[in-house]
């Protein structure tokens, strides 16, 4: 199968296989991306994240049903966290999907983090590119449930929506430093519940704070909904398309867009130095001493990883 | 990075709701490094194969306990062969009459596990078959 020419069709085998590829990190599949490329910028990010058991899960399922009535096709990216023990993982947040496996116009992806911090896995803006080529117009990202710091959703997404809980106000305080700040939107979900208006006043009174001093600053709506009885959806889904609006209008998404571009180049360069380095240095006699020196303590690790890198890039004493 | 782990779908197909031995298994499979993919109850064939497509698995788990095996395996292997996915294993587990295993292996399933069978037997099959 011609992976890259089946995917521009929007071939869903030949996609879901180079997406597999591509979170081994086989090199094939990084070929295979290279070509795709061109063909990927055009897809709206959403960002979905939130604490664990605030129906993210369920919200994207019907965000999906709301894009799908409005004639998207929706491509989904679910995170969840691998094992920490056993590397393995259990992926339930298809569960809440499945009503949507057979329409062609879906496409669910569900990955494990196996071990990458931020809220995402290490392949995600990878998968991201590949469903992007296939022509989805839309891709939700769901990250893992979250606290204060996995905010790597905001170099991914064009959009990203907070969801939070009635009853969890104190939590919202706890919250303010981390993903309060990330957040273009911010869901209130299981609305129904007693609490909702609170936790909706004081989300509202601590993103006042935020934009206070800008006019053309971006307000982050407070939305109600209640996903499980599909209120206040189309409303989720029009709130991104105005968040997305605003950032056209004023600049910022070729500025966010722009942003992540770089962060994606950096985080490569890293990645890959780092393969090569150890590439070349593994096997040689003089890293296995500095291994030895270092577990032995004698040898610090700044200075190790300083004669390391002057000794492949170049620039240091060689030894 | 190489990062390779094997990815099993775990699926509920039909109308009961008895899902504790596929979660038992899920759970299982995932203590011993395995990425499970879960669906949740009620799937059909269709949305079973549907998912196993997007989610690139090496393997597809399917508990039956309302009798409807007979039905849900063959169409499973059916709709993997015209997809292009015959090389997914395919396993099963549950309330399986004896006499109906047989035939079911020969539409291709590779194994089906009675109530009873230790989980260790479940993890050498797939270790020997899957990886």
């Amino acid at each position: 199968m011609n992976y890259v020419e089946e995917a521009l069709r929007g071939n869903q085998l030949a996609g879901a296989r180079l997406i597999r590829l591509l979170e081994e990190g086989d090199p094939q599949g990084i070929e295979h991306l290279k070509a795709l490329y061109p063909h990927t910028g055009r897809a709206f990010i959403l960002g979905m994240t939130g604490p664990p058991g605030a129906g993210k899960s369920t919200l994207v399922d019907r965000i999906i049903t709301e894009l799908r009535r409005r004639d998207l096709k929706v491509g989904v990216v679910a995170v969840d966290p691998s094992s920490p023990f056993s590397g393995g993982a259990i992926l339930g947040d298809r569960v809440r999907m499945q009503r949507h496996a057979t329409d062609p116009g879906v496409f669910v992806r569900s990955m494990a983090t196996r071990g990458h911090l931020g809220g995402l896995s290490r392949a995600t803006g990878e998968a991201v590119l590949v469903l992007d080529a296939m022509g989805y117009d839309v891709i939700l990202i769901e990250t893992v449930g979250v606290g204060q710091d996995e905010v790597e959703i905001v170099d991914m997404a064009h959009t990203t929506a907070v969801v939070c809980l009635p009853g969890m106000g104190d939590d919202i305080q706890a919250m303010k430093a981390g993903i309060l700040e990330i957040g273009d939107l911010f869901i209130v979900n299981k609305a129904d519940r007693p609490g909702a208006d609170e936790v909706v006043k004081q989300l509202q009174v601590m993103l006042e704070m935020r934009t206070a001093h800008d006019q053309d600053a971006w307000r982050p709506p407070v939305l109600k909904t209640v996903a499980v009885r599909n209120e206040g959806i189309a409303e989720v889904v029009d709130a991104f398309y105005t968040h997305r609006d605003h950032q056209e209008r004023t600049g910022i998404l070729a500025e966010r867009k722009a942003k992540r571009q770089m962060h994606f180049f950096r985080e490569l360069v890293k990645e890959m130095a780092a393969e090569r380095i150890f590439g070349v240095a593994e096997g040689t006699d003089h890293y296995a001493r500095m291994l030895v020196d270092l577990t032995a303590r004698r040898l610090d690790p700044y200075t190790a990883a300083e004669t390391l890198l002057d000794q492949t890039l170049g620039g240091g004493d060689p030894r | 990075m190489k990062q390779k782990k094997v990815r099993v779908l775990i699926a509920k197909p039909g109308l009961d709701g008895h899902d504790r031995g596929a979660k038992v298994v899920a759970r299982f499979l995932q203590e011993n490094g395995y990425e499970v993919i879960y669906t949740g109850l009620h799937q059909s064939p269709e949305q079973i194969v549907n998912a196993a497509l997007q989610e690139a698995v090496d393997a597809i788990g399917i508990s039956v306990l309302s009798g409807s095996h007979n039905y849900v395996f063959p169409e499973v292997m059916k709709l993997l062969k015209e997809r292009g996915m015959g090389d997914v294993v395919v396993f099963g587990g549950g309330t399986i009459p004896e006499e109906d295993i047989p035939p079911l292996l020969a539409t291709g399933v590779k194994a089906l596990f009675r109530p009873g069978t230790p989980l260790e037997e479940v993890l050498e099959f797939m270790k020997e078959n899957v990886g």
